[in-house]
């Protein structure tokens, strides 16, 4: 199993009630509210957390990035991966994701990563992402050509990787007389690429047909049946035979060795009213263009409605479905079993901290996870036949399987209209 | 799709014409010389009583701009990324209709591509006239971002009350849907927004390199604006009226930003000016 920690990074020290009072908490919630001297605190205890999760033995650290929004800190992915390369030794570091539409410059983009590449001495997974809407607002790039400029930088930044320069690129959304970057990733051909996405059935199944791992975020667990049949069809059309290499998951967990503390801990996964990406309105969240235009009706109704509010489950409610593990490291482990049983990924993302959990306790919650859960998970991944893709050495990519490895099924290929799942993926999203 | 919706009982019709491979919608009626009116960024909802009022003096075109009116609208060029995109593509529509010169009626963000067309062909207009046209970048104030703000919120700025605002969009209108606008108006707006998504994301709503360019606009310019225009900022208007080299002000009191949906009865007036 690989077995990667997280976290958000939140910016816990805003007043949280001028958030209740505005009625959301991105894209237009005021920076005044913003203190950077709990900023520079939080960031460099963050920094402690990851050095110990790296000493502990978690196979990766997964960074993130989102703008406008107190429930995460990081502005810029590669900018917290440069650090991991200089502070860790061991954890690969992985980017989950990179928001591709967002950047004006994907070329750009591609000399940081071979940087992070290099100077992690190859340890970059550089997963991709369409960033949610609202990070389309707050940077400003058109939303409408989200995914077209998603497919187009991806292509533009495979390519930059793999091919010698100099060349031209004349794209619809990105052009450029050289493109001969003085960076080269150090993993060959190029580091693994990761999906991470929440329940869109075009994402999984883009992801499926590139042949690269979708990390499924949070997505509730009684879902991820689905979710993996809409993947694993897309594989067998494309041709190859997907397994737990291709799954991944990501969970919030907290482990104290006090059982009730860790579930006291653990409500702070509700922190953002327990809206994971905070509170925002749908026409940020999802601005006209940016989604299906399969579910337009059902948008403009969200877009339009009259009352919001948090759609979360309850805290207990939750516990009790999995979607938030949290207790000793007995407890925890035997949940994680359920979970690894039901969901049958190779990669699982712990999530261990967040909202105003502290220093000392996010620092005793990754021991404990490095100390005692990992090793009974990765019993447990073994038992259960979860080999993550470093351990099988599967191919990186569609476009790196060899030719006579692949049997393309046709009569796998998904019947589904296009985002069947998508008003889903909003609401949780939202 | 139903088909437009109507506000009043003059005969009309729906024309489709194909411009650049693409079928461009409009309402037609009345009768006289040609009157063309280009639609604010949240679309034309039907035949209005602007169009019925000006259909007294005039024939009117009310032309959905490429890419808005819903399904049934004007198909949507792929390609286009600029106000001045759909700008050409109305003087391909008018030269293939062998409609001009013709009276060029712009509202809101309609006024902005009508501008644009009038620096580029003004031998296709008799006279341009700009409604709260967007187009110009304020120096004081902000045009009013319908990005930030939901459909609903945004096309009621629009207006100086609720209450003109629902004369055209009525709530509860259709019980049987779930939303008191109605599905397809609903439809309808984010289809048009998605649309002005894809070719004024930004800079919003202005274009520097138009104003250089007004004083080439050899045609007598009308420039409207409802004084409590809360989407376009009035100091827009006063540029307009500047940078045309024959242009007038009128300004309409007690009215929003869409005077033409807001004040039929005084925008029909002012422009067919004692036209009998």
């Amino acid at each position: 199993m690989f077995l990667s920690y997280f976290t958000e990074q939140p910016m816990s020290a805003y007043p949280a009630d001028e958030g209740l009072k505005e009625g959301f908490t991105s894209v237009m919630f005021s920076n005044k509210y913003y203190d950077p001297v709990e900023g520079s605190r939080l960031f460099n205890e963050r920094i402690e957390e990851y050095k110990l999760a790296d000493q502990v033995g978690f196979d990766g650290i997964m960074v993130n990035e989102h703008h406008n929004a107190p429930f995460c800190m990081q502005a810029r992915i590669t900018v917290m991966s440069s650090i991991l390369a200089a502070i860790t030794e061991n954890a690969k570091i992985v980017q989950l994701g990179n928001p591709l539409p967002t950047y004006d410059s994907p070329l750009m983009f591609a000399e940081e990563i071979a940087m992070i590449d290099m100077i992690s001495k190859g340890r970059l997974i550089s997963g991709i992402v369409r960033g949610a809407g609202q990070e389309s607002v707050c940077l400003n790039a058109n939303p409408a050509y989200n995914r077209e400029r998603f497919n187009e930088a991806h292509d533009l930044l495979v390519k930059t990787m793999t091919d010698d320069g100099p060349f031209s690129w004349e794209g619809e959304h990105f052009q450029y007389r050289v493109v001969n970057p003085w960076a080269r990733v150090l993993q060959k051909p190029h580091p693994r690429i990761w999906v991470p996405g929440v329940f869109s059935a075009e994402t999984i199944r883009w992801a499926a047909q590139h042949r690269y791992p979708y990390i499924s975020l949070n997505t509730p667990l009684h879902l991820t049946g689905e979710l993996w049949e809409i993947y694993d069809q897309a594989a067998r059309a494309v041709g190859y035979e997907p397994g737990p290499e291709n799954r991944g998951y990501l969970l919030r967990v907290h482990v104290q060795k006090d059982g009730d503390k860790a579930r006291e801990n653990a409500r702070e996964f509700m922190w953002m009213q327990g809206e994971f990406t905070g509170i925002g309105h749908p026409y940020w969240v999802s601005p006209s263009g940016y989604g299906s235009s399969a579910r337009r009706l059902d948008y403009a109704k969200m877009a339009n409605a009259e009352v919001r509010g948090s759609r979360a489950a309850p805290f207990e409610q939750q516990l009790a479905a999995r979607e938030i593990v949290a207790g000793t490291p007995e407890e925890v482990i035997a949940e994680l079993r359920v979970v690894l049983e039901t969901c049958r990924p190779s990669i699982l993302m712990l999530w261990g901290n967040d909202g105003d959990v502290n220093h000392d306790d996010s620092l005793r919650c990754i021991e404990l996870m490095g100390t005692e859960v990992l090793p009974a998970l990765r019993d447990i991944g073994d038992e259960l036949g979860l080999h993550d893709p470093f351990e099988l050495d599967s191919p990186i990519s569609l476009a790196l399987t060899p030719p006579d490895e692949l049997n393309p099924i046709e009569s796998a290929a998904d019947e589904r209209p296009e985002d069947t799942s998508d008003s889903r993926s909003l609401k949780m999203f939202r | 799709m139903t088909g437009p919706r109507r506000y009043s009982v003059m005969a009309m019709q729906t024309v489709t014409t194909t411009v650049a491979g693409l079928g461009m919608r409009e309402f037609t009626g009345g009768s006289g010389d040609p009157l063309v009116m280009l639609h604010h960024s949240f679309g034309n909802p039907g035949w209005l009583p602007i169009h019925e009022a000006l259909a007294d003096h005039y024939t009117v075109h009310a032309l959905d701009l490429p890419g808005y009116g819903g399904t049934d609208g004007s198909e949507r060029p792929e390609w286009a990324r600029h106000p001045r995109d759909l700008a050409l593509l109305v003087g391909q529509w008018l030269r293939a209709k062998e409609l001009g010169p013709v009276e060029l009626v712009g509202c809101g963000f309609g006024g902005w591509v009508a501008a644009e067309l009038a620096t580029m062909s003004p031998e296709l207009l008799k006279r341009l006239v700009l409604v709260g046209a967007a187009g110009l970048l304020p120096e004081k104030g902000r045009i009013y971002d319908q990005f930030l703000v939901s459909h609903s919120n945004y096309v009621e700025a629009a207006f100086s009350s609720t209450e003109a605002f629902e004369a055209i969009y009525p709530r509860n209108g259709d019980e049987s849907e779930e939303h008191p606008l109605g599905d397809e108006t609903l439809v309808v707006w984010d289809m048009n927004r998605e649309m002005t998504t894809r070719v004024g994301w930004k800079p919003y709503m202005y274009n520097r390199r138009l104003r250089p360019l007004l004083g080439g606009v050899t045609v007598p310019a009308l420039v409207v604006w409802g004084d409590n225009d809360a989407v376009v900022p009035m100091e827009c208007a006063h540029a307009y009226v500047e940078a045309l080299p024959d242009a007038r002000l009128e300004i309409v009191p007690d009215c929003g930003h869409a005077v033409d949906l807001e004040a039929p009865e005084s925008l029909a007036a002012i422009i067919t000016g004692g036209k009998s």
